[in-house]
């Protein structure tokens, strides 16, 4: 069934801040949520400001449908981002949504998930996902430094979650590559699911391959539009360039010319 | 009620807002957020010979009040056009009118021939300003004696009505006008992006892989209006008018300032139906003026 979007004004009820560079915004809809699958992502309209022009897509950190509240997880990086951290509860968000494809169903119980930084965003929905369909995930986040880890009691209910950071202040030392869960000679898993910076999702797809485990990557090109009309955010693929936003985010590696 | 519609070298126009080439996709995109058959008409993405995959990522930046793209014409060529795109929008209850483009005379030729043999389509728009491709697209748009030859050749194989789209990017607006007119140009659109850049400083490297771009959005408003003020003077053919339209105030500008028609483009992307809420606003502006006719507005400004 197809989804429509929709251009829609949600009500910020909190702005939490989870440390000096990250915040979580919850929006909350009067009209009942369109169906969201984890991947998808909102286009946010910052406000009326020349230096602001653009929307600025986010993923959807995770749903609540009996209380029609969405959570966005955001990282400070530039004036839009910043004006955004400033919204009170009760300020209007405006937003396109549900924009995207999604990470696929796995077949197989055998699942990591992989986040770096800011790319950890849409993992948390893609648990209560998998959650929901009985797929207890190993759930492996990496973050800067111990400052920055947060929310692992929320993803803790949903699967076995290991940390590691680049200055190793918390958990494990380094990059998520480098954790022991990928030092063994096999590994325990059927499906990689990835997000984070590009580097990051290139490196965890060649450990992919090597393994021969099926692995989808979540990308975030800048893009203008976000429905697929303005053709900035593409990606080369076995099918030519095509669009982040529309065939797009969620690729799987062997679809990339990685 | 006002009368909002408009009449462009004999094709009736339900009204005079039309979604700008290259930011309205095929139309079909948008019906979830609006009911085409509102329009005035769509300039559908720009078609070519073959296929083009346009140029590598990254092709955008944001800029003060607007934004700089190098796309590069991406398309999958005229024949994909003809035989997947056009059947699923020539139902579309408002005016299709293809943006042709190419490297080559003769690939210009090649595809306004394959568009003139499309029934639902009432003309064709004839990019010669796309300043974001290595060969053609924007060089038979900057010097008189090629824009003048180009549209001739079209001209020749088009037989239903031939818009030209006019490039910013050059000393003077109405010689280009003139040198399109000469070559048998109905209609004129203007302005296509002007040639722009973004820089990293931080990495010391340009922001977009082509290093240059085109810019868009209301930051080139004020040099569009100037060019379809004088470009409506110069010439006789009507002048439909883009550049930085972002509500109805904008395209109430636009038709002050000598065009027939407008076209919305960077507003799409912000916010999908501005469109719609530009032809509603202008229909209040009629209203709020005792304007007849939104016809009436055309070159209205008063300079004395």
């Amino acid at each position: 069934m197809e989804v429509k979007k929709r251009v829609q004004n949600l009500r910020v009820k909190e702005n939490i801040r989870l440390n000096k560079r990250h915040f979580i915004l919850e929006l909350h809809s009067t009209e009942s949520f369109p169906l969201m699958l984890p991947g998808q992502f909102v286009q946010v309209r910052v406000e009326d400001s020349p230096s602001t022009f653009l929307r600025r897509p986010f993923s959807i950190h995770s749903i609540d449908y009996t209380h029609q509240t969405l959570r966005l997880l955001i990282q400070v990086k530039g004036e839009g981002t910043r004006h955004l951290s400033g919204r009170q509860p009760g300020d209007t968000v405006n937003i396109v949504y549900p924009l995207g494809n999604s990470f696929s169903l796995p077949v197989t119980k055998e699942v990591l998930l992989v986040g770096g930084g800011c790319g950890v965003a849409p993992l948390l929905f893609l648990s209560q996902f998998l959650a929901q369909n009985h797929i207890r995930p190993v759930i492996l986040l990496g973050f800067r430094t111990r400052d920055e880890v947060a929310e692992l009691e929320e993803y803790a209910r949903y699967g076995e979650v290991h940390v590691i950071t680049d200055d190793g202040t918390q958990g494990e030392h380094g990059l998520v590559t480098d954790h022991s869960l990928f030092q063994r000679e096999r590994l325990p898993f059927k499906k990689i699911y990835c997000c984070g910076p590009d580097a990051m999702m290139q490196s965890v797809a060649k450990i992919a391959r090597m393994h021969k485990i099926d692995c989808e990557v979540s990308l975030e090109n800048t893009m203008a539009c976000g429905f697929g009309v303005c053709l900035c955010c593409v990606t080369p693929t076995d099918k030519g360039n095509e669009r982040v936003c529309v065939e797009g985010p969620v690729f799987n590696i062997n679809r990339l010319k990685w | 009620m006002p009368d909002l519609s408009v009449n462009i070298a004999g094709i009736p126009f339900k009204n005079p807002v039309t979604t700008a080439s290259g930011t309205f996709g095929y139309g079909d995109e948008f019906s979830d957020f609006m009911d085409v058959g509102h329009l005035g008409g769509i300039f559908v993405k720009a078609v070519t010979g073959r296929n083009r995959d346009g140029n590598a990522y990254p092709r955008m930046a944001e800029t003060a009040s607007g934004m700089l793209n190098s796309v590069g014409l991406q398309n999958k060529g005229v024949d994909h056009f003809c035989r997947e795109i056009y059947p699923r929008i020539r139902h579309f209850n408002t005016h299709i009118i293809v943006n042709v483009s190419g490297s080559t005379v003769e690939e210009y030729i090649e595809v306004a021939e394959r568009i003139n043999e499309l029934d639902r389509i009432p003309a064709i728009e004839l990019n010669i300003s796309c300043p974001n491709v290595k060969q053609g697209g924007m060089a038979f748009g900057t010097i008189p004696a090629m824009a003048t030859e180009v549209t001739a050749a079209v001209r020749r194989v088009y037989r239903k009505v031939l818009m030209v789209k006019l490039s910013p990017n050059v000393t003077s607006i109405t010689d280009l006008a003139r040198a399109v007119v000469d070559g048998g140009a109905d209609v004129i659109t203007l302005i296509n992006t002007l040639l722009g850049m973004a820089i990293d400083a931080e990495r010391r490297r340009p922001v977009l892989s082509t290093v240059t771009g085109g810019l868009s959005g209301p930051a080139i408003k004020p040099v569009a209006l100037r060019m379809v003020w004088q470009v409506h003077k110069a010439v006789q053919v009507p002048v439909i008018g883009l550049g930085g339209i972002m509500n109805a105030t904008d395209a109430i500008e636009f038709m002050l300032a000598g065009a027939s028609a407008i076209q919305v483009g960077t507003a799409n992307f912000i916010d999908p139906a501005a469109s719609v809420k530009i032809i509603e606003g202008m229909n209040d502006y009629l209203v709020r003026h005792k304007i007849d006719s939104v016809a009436n507005l055309t070159g209205a400004l008063r300079t004395e």
